[in-house]
């Protein structure tokens, strides 16, 4: 069924001790992604986006990361609560990962057909044989041209699309219910953008798996994502259905990185010299010394003296839209 | 109709800024050890087009279409294999490097890269103030008042002028990089990908600093880029590249409003928009990859994905013509006058 949360984060801290300090990379962050759903979560580099995706899988490197405290729940378990080797069950098989670059995922010295087939050999414990039939049938999904040919190719010999298309043939060759793509158009080119993207909706049609959708890409996220979490130095700022968000946004960090990016449409028809886009001032703070209170105050023309103290709790101002911002009501307010 | 340079503006007047005809630059390809010319990279391969004083020219295409390539030829960073460059009506094609340096002086460069393109062993106050070091322009200690001036201009505070690169953020040392591009005072800026490298906020602010110092500084720009959306906020008129060549190039309102080449469509519909609802437009997914430059088709260079091309695209190249006024575009569709919307026509 949808509908039905299958993986849920709950105050996921991700710590990083370096001899510069500790960088609180996550801090506190909680969001749950439901079957046949895509969860976009969007933020500019450094906000945690990616860490909380590598720790779900259990992949950040230590030292000098940590994960201190929180839960990742699926299926019934604790993640953090499992032994390395139950978590290499779960690894490529029941949540898997597509990264922004994969050329560098990839092995270079392998075939598609064999590295597609690794996986399947490995997790449904189907002969080679077997395996390397299913990494065509594969192949032909993620619809390569001419897959019977391809599975014999190296990784170099294809396009920046057709290495993005072989590694989602291997994310959901053995079927996950969970897909966690990172950034995963981000190197391409537009018009390939929309062709991948167009692949991952009619995947998920049709094997109803949960995607979260990790960008920095608003349009991306608007033209994607079913819900949006938005997330800033470490932590969940905003969350919201797509309608919500997209239309009527309660953080004003949300709010001014929508007006920070030209839109296609207004752009075409106004004359550029007249029409400011929003700047957030200044730059994303240090995660290895954060400024009290609410850590976007520095940067937010809205800030009072309480934002500068306390860092403001996240709560439900509509159904199922989250904001942690002391202004919040009277910004909903003003854009609605 | 005329097949010369695309521009609103007629032959007529004071010349422009910067024009540009039949540009063409090609990489030959070794082979063997007697380093064999084996082939050619068609990297630009015949681009014309025009800047006025104080406007702006964006050229978009995707990775590989040449668009870098031709923005460095027209400054000689590399030479040009065929074709005409001029600027102010002067023809600086064949200038050699010592003739070329007054015509630098006018026409400077901003780079993707901020981390790249910024020498490391020097203070942000040298790297600005260099440009009048070589040019030997203004003593020490005017060049020095100039820098300061350049750098709160560019919204840097002066105190960072003894700074290294290494202790600047990426929009920070963007920054530098335009500072050091307007040290010479000059008429055209080159800029390509300047903030394709920066996270949202940030590339904000420097879009709107570009053009405060336009307005300000009476600039002209050509503003290479692959993000159509930033493009189109930025410029006066875009040119569309695909593999070496223009397909198509207006104001940026007829752009968008009425694209004439299929590509210039599929490019518009593929652009996310960051609005709920758009996700339901309709749109022209492309099929298959961009060519290798290398070996481009024949006839026209986008047949191989175009919805719709038919017989005469796989063998006759299509010239960049006006189309309507002001719209030139190089499409077989609109040989017997301008079709549309869009279709596939029936094979004669």
């Amino acid at each position: 069924m949808p509908d039905e949360t299958i993986l849920e984060i709950e105050n996921l801290k991700t710590h990083f001790f370096t001899t510069g300090g500790v960088v609180r990379a996550v801090d506190g962050v909680s969001y749950a992604v439901r079957s046949g759903e895509t969860l976009g979560v969007v933020g500019e580099s450094g906000c945690g986006k990616s860490v909380t995706a590598l720790s779900i899988l259990r992949l950040v490197a230590s030292p000098p990361g940590r994960i201190v405290e929180g839960a990742i729940r699926f299926a019934g378990a604790n993640l953090l609560d499992l032994t390395e080797s139950e978590m290499e069950a779960i690894r490529g098989n029941e949540i898997s990962m597509i990264f922004q670059e994969p050329m560098t995922s990839l092995n270079p010295l392998m075939t598609v057909g064999r590295q597609i087939s690794e996986a399947i050999v490995l997790h449904q414990g189907l002969s080679r044989r077997e395996a390397f039939d299913q990494a065509v049938e594969m192949l032909r999904r993620v619809h390569i041209p001419e897959p019977e040919r391809r599975v014999h190719a190296y990784p170099h010999q294809l396009s920046g699309g057709m290495r993005q298309r072989v590694m989602i043939a291997m994310a959901l060759s053995c079927g996950p219910k969970v897909l966690i793509a990172d950034e995963p158009t981000t190197a391409l080119d537009v018009t390939i953008q929309a062709q991948i993207l167009d692949l991952m909706r009619e995947l998920q049609e049709r094997l109803g798996t949960a995607i979260i959708l990790i960008t920095h890409d608003l349009g991306v996220v608007a033209e994607n994502a079913d819900r949006v979490i938005v997330m800033y130095a470490g932590r969940k700022v905003e969350e919201a259905s797509s309608k919500d968000l997209f239309e009527s946004p309660g953080h004003p960090y949300t709010m001014g990185l929508l007006g920070s990016i030209p839109n296609l449409e207004v752009a075409a028809h106004t004359n550029s010299r007249r029409v400011r886009l929003t700047e957030i001032k200044g730059m994303v703070p240090s995660l290895a010394d954060l400024p009290y209170g609410c850590t976007f105050a520095p940067r937010c023309g809205f800030a009072t003296d309480k934002c500068r103290a306390d860092y403001p709790p996240l709560v439900q101002h509509r159904p199922g839209h989250w904001i942690s911002c002391w202004h919040a009501d009277r910004l909903l307010g003003g854009s609605s | 109709m005329s097949v010369q340079s695309p521009d609103r503006r007629s032959g007529k007047g004071p010349a422009p800024l910067l024009e540009v005809q039949g540009l063409k630059k090609h990489f030959p390809l070794y082979k063997g050890i007697f380093s064999r010319v084996s082939g050619q990279v068609y990297a630009v391969d015949g681009v014309s087009f025009r800047i006025g004083r104080g406007e702006t020219l964006g050229l978009v295409g995707e990775s590989g279409c040449g668009k870098s390539t031709a923005g460095r030829t027209l400054l000689k960073l590399l030479e040009p294999t065929e074709g005409k460059i001029m600027v102010n009506g002067e023809d600086i094609t064949d200038l050699d490097t010592a003739q070329m340096l007054p015509y630098r002086r006018q026409m400077q460069m901003i780079y993707q890269d901020p981390y790249a393109s910024l020498n490391p062993r020097m203070s942000a106050g040298e790297i600005v103030g260099e440009p009048l070091t070589i040019h030997r322009i203004a003593t020490p200690k005017e060049r020095r008042e100039r820098v300061t001036h350049l750098f709160e201009r560019v919204g840097l505070r002066r105190e960072l002028m003894e700074s290294y690169p290494h202790e600047f953020s990426g929009g920070q040392r963007q920054r530098i990089g335009i500072a050091r591009a307007l040290a010479l005072s000059p008429e055209l800026i080159v800029s390509d990908e300047p903030v394709s490298a920066l996270d949202v906020s940030i590339q904000a602010q420097i879009i709107n600093l570009l053009m405060d110092l336009q307005d300000e500084l009476g600039l002209s720009y050509l503003f290479v880029a692959h993000d159509l959306a930033v493009v189109e906020h930025i410029s006066d008129r875009v040119a569309v590249m695909y593999l070496g060549r223009i397909v198509e190039t207006t104001d940026k309102t007829s752009l968008f409003e009425t694209p004439l080449h299929p590509y210039t469509e599929a490019l518009l519909s593929a652009v996310p928009i960051p609005k709920y609802g758009a996700r339901d437009r309709k749109r022209v997914i492309l099929t298959g990859d961009v060519p290798s430059p290398i070996k481009p088709p024949p006839g026209c260079h986008f047949h191989t994905r175009c919805p719709y091309a038919f017989a005469r695209c796989r063998h006759e190249v299509p010239v960049l013509r006006q189309a309507l006024s002001g719209h030139w575009v190089s499409c077989h569709l609109h040989d017997d006058g301008v079709t549309l919307p869009l279709a596939k026509r029936p094979e004669a």
